[in-house]
């Protein structure tokens, strides 16, 4: 996170020394862009403080821990696709999780869907890139979990 | 414009349930509450680095670097730019989208900016060291080798099928 920070910090130092008054277009640009984004990041942040208050970490865990793995993996995905986390939080969770013997594709199915699949960013994806194909990538990219999901319990033999 | 009032009156309900349920001590809301404020404190700390960097490389990088290297006749290499750059992005999918937003306006292919998007959903480096050191470093390794063909082939197939249409990107955020 703190190199978010020091390559801004020089990047913009270096740009102030060059040209000053394209600095400030600059500037002047991301308040603009950050403004006009603002409502849509706002209407996500409501949808994820409520959706986490009605989907706790325990009710998830509970779910991933399901006797069937196809339904744990099931139910992973469609978890990981309406939640949002942060990884700090998810790998943790999931580190656990394996210990108490969750199968290695069930915690691939949630921790990919949770990184591709963005229901609660919709509004955000929506604003840049039309509805239409936001539903497109997501559809794809849920997909796209639900077999990397399925190659990871063949690697770990819990397919077969 | 009826719309955007049904947004107001939902965004004003939210805010004064908050507020009703830290005076009165109602649970579930002082956590819904709480957990706004976890996520936006989090989401502020990366956002206004994010829209500096976006509003330097508006200014400074000129559309023809963008068309070399991300745009038509990139070819391979735009993907693999993509995919770099995927790499070193922070935050998430929030964040890679006004990049990729930019990055188009700036003459760079769809299917490349899909790539962007799909691999800074799985490749960023610092979260895939992390997962390794949780999961395992097979695991890990298979989800991106799995993941990472993927999302640059449904890329592909998504922008070539978009760019047939026409499509162009909203304007004006």
């Amino acid at each position: 996170m703190y190199y978010l920070y020091i390559v801004t910090a020089f990047a913009l130092a270096f740009s102030l020394i060059a040209d000053r008054k394209k600095t400030l277009m600059a500037i002047k640009i991301a308040v603009k862009k950050f403004v006009n984004i603002l409502p849509a990041f706002l209407t996500m942040l409501i949808l994820v403080s409520i959706v986490l208050f009605l989907v706790p970490d325990k009710t998830i865990s509970n779910c991933l821990g399901n006797n069937n793995k196809f339904v744990g993996m099931i139910f992973a995905s469609v978890f990981g696709s309406i939640t949002l986390m942060p990884g700090f939080i998810a790998f943790p969770l999931c580190g656990i999780l394996l210990k108490k013997g969750v199968p290695y594709m069930v915690l691939s199915a949630f921790t990919t869907t949770l990184m591709m699949v963005g229901v609660l960013t919709y509004p955000i994806e929506k604003e840049y890139f039309g509805m239409k194909v936001t539903v497109i990538r997501n559809v794809i990219s849920f997909f796209i979990a639900i077999i990397v999901a399925l190659v990871i319990g063949i690697f770990f033999g819990e397919v077969f | 414009m009826k719309r955007k009032d049904i947004k107001i009156v939902s965004i004003s309900a939210y805010i004064g349930f908050i507020l009703f349920s830290f005076i009165t001590g109602f649970d579930p809301g002082k956590q819904i509450g709480e957990n706004f404020v976890t996520f936006s404190v989090d989401m502020l700390k990366i956002l206004p680095c994010a829209f500096v960097l976006i509003g330097l490389f508006e200014v400074w990088v000129k559309k023809e670097t963008v068309e070399k290297h991300f745009g038509k006749e990139a070819g391979i290499r735009g993907y693999m730019w993509a995919v770099l750059l995927a790499g070193t992005t922070v935050g998430g999918l929030y964040v890679a989208f006004p990049v990729a937003y930019s990055l188009y306006n700036k003459g760079a292919k769809l299917s490349v900016i899909f790539t962007y998007i799909g691999a800074s959903a799985i490749c960023r480096v610092p979260m895939t060291i992390f997962e390794a050191s949780f999961m395992g470093i097979k695991f890990s390794s298979i989800r991106l080798l799995v993941s990472l063909p993927l999302v640059i082939i449904s890329s592909i197939l998504l922008g070539d099928y978009l760019e047939k249409r026409n499509y162009k990107i909203m304007e004006g955020k």
